[in-house]
């Protein structure tokens, strides 16, 4: 099956009848709602937050942040403010009377809010689309850097944004993850069902500072499959009693714990845990 | 779109980033509608510390709605005093009469149709429907 990135630009890919189609097939309802709580799990909040949502679409996931404790979301009911560039899917989320504000927008073109503004940020199955736009005025290197660069500065210090993504290949996996790194993030890839034909990547990032959980570590702590990828301004000291994450002495558990699992590690060697420089 | 996401909008163009006057914006023509919703405690409280006071209130006389006091609550005016806990026991916070009307400014108030203008470069953007539309033309992202 082709890539619906592939045919059409997004807002006119997602028009009205597609808007409609998509929204109400209750196969689409339970797996965005399967990955809108995924996220949330992973953005780890605690009491009612103000969220933004980014491409978000018909409000699949706005619906759910709406929600309380009780009926299963963590810390809610939050508040969010949701932005898409197709004003179909916008449509779709008005005529079911969402909570959340909605706006229309394009990530590519950043994030206009004052720094500090959201606790957390969420992307459920829209950022891939950032990686195609090729025009004289633009490229998916620029877009991908205005977005993540006003993603981070709306975040407030210590927050947390998850993006669900479906990457092209791992080029483009790469590609995102490290414009998200450029822009100052933290980062972490988690993928589900990998290899599967339901694969599922998810982009964790931290924005340092705040709490102490804010950063990577805390999101990751315990959680098995996550790859983390950068932590910029890294904790000195560390928590006690526990491996730094990306210090040497965690990398060399870490290995320890993979090759146990029968992963294929590199092997060891004098550099292995030394600071280095993310290169773009 | 609610009074209290306009507390967080800046102009999206590029050159007004580093400039104060792009925040707050200012509604034109604006027609309000009041949507009404669940009072959330916990989330005035934690929102609270990052509101701009002072934009906010430029933003309500913009709009024509009563003048809000000079100086922001704190967290303490939005709960309601009393409802004393027992020893041992949970006693849910209960909403002041200040958390009542700061959940009708910001939660409840909404622009419907009208604009939005940059203070900075002039931008208007258009909101209908309660959606502002933020798209900027190519030169001037
Ligand atoms: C598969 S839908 C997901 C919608 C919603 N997040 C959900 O989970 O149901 C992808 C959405 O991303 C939006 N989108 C694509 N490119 C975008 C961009 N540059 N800025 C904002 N939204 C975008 C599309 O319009 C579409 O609504
Ligand atoms: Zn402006």
């Amino acid at each position: 099956m082709s890539r619906p990135e592939d045919t059409l630009p997004p807002d006119l890919f997602y028009n009205d009848s597609e808007s409609r189609k998509y929204t109400t097939s209750s196969r689409i309802q339970r797996i965005q709602s399967d990955m809108t709580h995924r996220a949330l799990s992973l953005l780890d909040l605690h009491s009612p937050s103000l969220i933004l949502d980014v491409g978000c679409g018909s409000g699949l996931s706005g619906e759910i942040l709406s929600q309380t404790e009780d009926e299963g979301t963590p810390g809610g009911p939050h508040v969010w403010i949701g932005f898409d560039i197709s004003s179909s899917m916008l449509g779709v989320a008005l005529e079911k009377e969402v909570e959340g504000d909605l706006f229309l927008a394009d990530a590519g073109q950043g994030v206009p809010f004052r720094p500090g503004t959201f606790d957390a940020a969420i992307s459920i199955s829209a950022i891939q689309w950032l990686c195609n736009a090729e025009t004289s005025l633009d490229s998916p290197l620029g877009r991908l850097s205005r977005f993540f660069g006003g993603l981070y500065a709306s975040l407030r210090r210590g927050g947390r944004a998850v993006c669900q993504f479906y990457p092209k290949n791992d080029e483009q996996k790469k590609m995102v993850s490290q414009a998200a790194i450029k822009a100052g993030f933290g980062a972490g890839l988690l993928e589900d069902d990998e290899g599967t034909k339901n694969a599922k990547t998810y982009l964790v990032l931290t924005v340092g500072g705040g709490d102490l959980d804010g950063d990577i570590t805390g999101v990751v702590r315990g959680m098995d499959g996550v790859d983390v990828m950068a932590r910029p301004g890294a904790a000195k000291g560390g928590k006690r009693g526990q491996e730094v994450k990306g210090s040497k002495g965690w990398i060399l558990k870490k290995k320890e714990q993979m090759e146990r699992k029968g992963k294929v590690v590199k092997a060891n060697s004098k550099y292995t845990g030394r600071k280095r420089r993310v290169q773009f | 779109m609610k009074l209290l996401t306009l507390n967080f909008l800046t102009c999206a163009i590029k050159t007004c980033k580093t400039s104060p006057s792009s925040f707050p914006l200012h509604p034109r023509d604006a027609e309000l509608e009041i949507l009404e919703t669940d009072i959330n405690l916990p989330f005035l409280k934690n929102i609270l510390p990052r509101l701009m006071w002072d934009e906010l209130r430029t933003i309500t006389s913009e709009l024509g709605l009563p003048e809000l006091p000079p100086a922001a609550p704190t967290r303490e005016d939005l709960v309601e005093p009393g409802a004393q806990a027992a020893e041992g026991e949970e006693v849910e916070e209960q909403p002041s009469q200040t958390a009542k009307d700061l959940h009708r400014v910001l939660l409840e108030t909404t622009v419907k149709e009208g604009k939005l203008a940059c203070g900075n470069c002039g931008h208007e953007y258009k909101v209908m429907e309660g959606v502002p539309n933020f798209l900027l033309p190519g030169h001037l992202v």
